[in-house]
């Protein structure tokens, strides 16, 4: 992954903040946000490196809790304690399936704002809770799951398109022709 | 498994959200409003492109429907003058009568348009993003309001942009009075369902004594010295006794869809003399 592609993808981890903050639509239809950035740290940590995992981690936290009421920088843990988990388990993940990156998605959009909303109560604040929350937590989960494995299709694109690609080897080599006969 | 590197990132980004949080409140806004700025030009864009998009529709409506909604404003505007000559003429005896008998005069507040151009992108609370601040004499506290009710309070400015805390949020509780009835109580966040309805809050802190009916409004009562006396909150949709009869809790639906807010009106203070 070159510095471009890394660029690219923190620019559309500030684009899925601005649209979380601007596009309504979801969170009237079905009562709750669905947040994306538990995407972006799954295909950061199982396709990218630890240095995208931690620059989405904290960009993304820093730039969602910028737009929120939650005091700046409470987002960053969850998210880079999720980036360093599935880090760590990368190699075991079948990461290029559909169904491991739904799960994983799901995982990622139902733990990260379980230990948000931890780390708010730790800190004395007053998040509005209550049996509702259930369903946003469901929607959030189910929504994260299903977004994972477009972002990763987005993203490889984008890495296709930005990184150098290598070029196509043919098992035919001029140099080692075996050319038979006198000559 | 885990490398050096890992280690190392994730020191370092513990480091930096023990620092974060523990930024005394006024460095931490600063720092919060500084970090938003970046999103500044995308709510820019957004404006243009909304105001574009309208242009457009306007161009493409009929000659006829634009002929008639001038004149339904026509009518409104009139009737909108002598309402406003009747409340000129009681405005002056009210401020007489108050001048006789040595009462402060009502404060007026200034009413200033704002766009509402973002919303808290976390389900746990209850924000708005508008797009006026510091520059054109937003303070923080000052009400927040449409032509149908009460919308919250400012929480946080920054030069063009503040943040507002909408009313049924823990962090907008409001001293309510029930009409007629002139019961007093707190509106706050309605329970468990707030959550889902954002539409929905509850009067609290009512006496087991209160009379109250369903369809009954309630306004802001003026104790708590941030909202003004009189602006409409909602209905109350129905009553409940808590804690074993002790007293009366009340759910009040919205005057205000707070869903659907586009534009509102932050009140500013009067100009001192």
């Amino acid at each position: 992954m070159n510095a471009i592609t890394l660029i690219a993808i923190l620019a559309c981890t500030y684009l899925v903040v601005f649209a979380q903050s601007t596009v309504n639509f979801v969170r009237v239809w079905l009562g709750a946000q669905i947040d994306l950035l538990p995407a972006l740290i799954v295909y950061a940590a199982l396709s990218g490196n630890p240095l995208l995992t931690t620059l989405i981690a904290v960009f993304g936290g820093l730039w969602f809790d910028s737009l929120s009421l939650n005091p700046l920088g409470v987002s960053i843990g969850p998210l880079m304690i999720m980036g360093m988990v599935l880090l760590h388990f990368r190699e075991l993940v079948l990461r290029e399936q559909m169904s491991a990156q739904f799960i994983f998605g799901l995982a990622a959009g139902a733990a990260v704002p379980v230990m948000v909303v931890l780390v708010l109560l730790t800190l004395g604040k007053q998040p509005l809770l209550g049996w509702g929350s259930l369903w946003q937590w469901a929607v959030m989960s189910v929504g994260c799951g299903m977004a994972t494995p477009v972002v990763f299709r987005v993203f490889d694109l984008i890495e296709h398109w930005l990184s150098y690609q290598p070029l196509p080897e043919t098992t035919f080599n001029h140099n080692r022709e075996m050319k038979r006969g006198r000559h | 498994m885990f490398k050096r590197a890992h280690y190392v990132a994730m020191a370092a980004v513990l480091i930096l959200v023990l620092l974060l949080l523990s930024l005394p409140d006024q460095t931490a806004a600063r720092v919060k409003l500084a970090v938003s700025a970046v999103f500044l030009p995308l709510f820019g864009l957004s404006q243009s492109t909304q105001t574009a998009t309208g242009k457009v529709a306007d161009m493409t409506l009929p000659k006829g429907v634009l002929i008639n909604q001038m004149e339904q404003l026509r009518r409104e505007n009139e009737t909108m003058r002598l309402l406003q000559m009747q409340f000129d003429a009681v405005k002056l005896e009210n401020d007489r009568l108050r001048q006789m008998i040595q009462m402060k005069p009502q404060t007026t507040w200034k009413p200033r348009m704002a766009k509402v151009i973002g919303r808290d992108p976390a389900n746990w609370w209850r924000t708005v993003q508008i797009d006026v601040g510091s520059a054109e004499g937003v303070q923080v506290n000052l009400p927040v309001m449409t032509s149908q009710g009460l919308v919250g309070r400012i929480h946080a400015v920054g030069e063009h942009r503040a943040l507002v805390v909408l009313i049924g949020a823990p962090e907008c509780r409001v001293a309510a009075v029930v009409d007629k009835s002139r019961e007093n109580g707190v509106v706050g966040p309605s329970g468990t369902a707030a959550v889902l309805d954002p539409n929905l809050v509850e009067l609290s802190y009512l006496t087991r004594s209160s009379k109250l009916e369903p369809g009954q409004a309630v306004y802001t009562s003026g104790l708590g010295g941030i909202f003004p006396a009189g602006i409409l909150i909602g209905s109350i949709v129905d009553t409940q006794t808590v804690e074993h009869g002790l007293y009366v809790e009340a759910r009040v639906k919205l005057a205000v869809n707070v869903n659907q807010l586009e534009e509102v009106w932050v009140l500013l203070p009067p100009a001192k003399p």
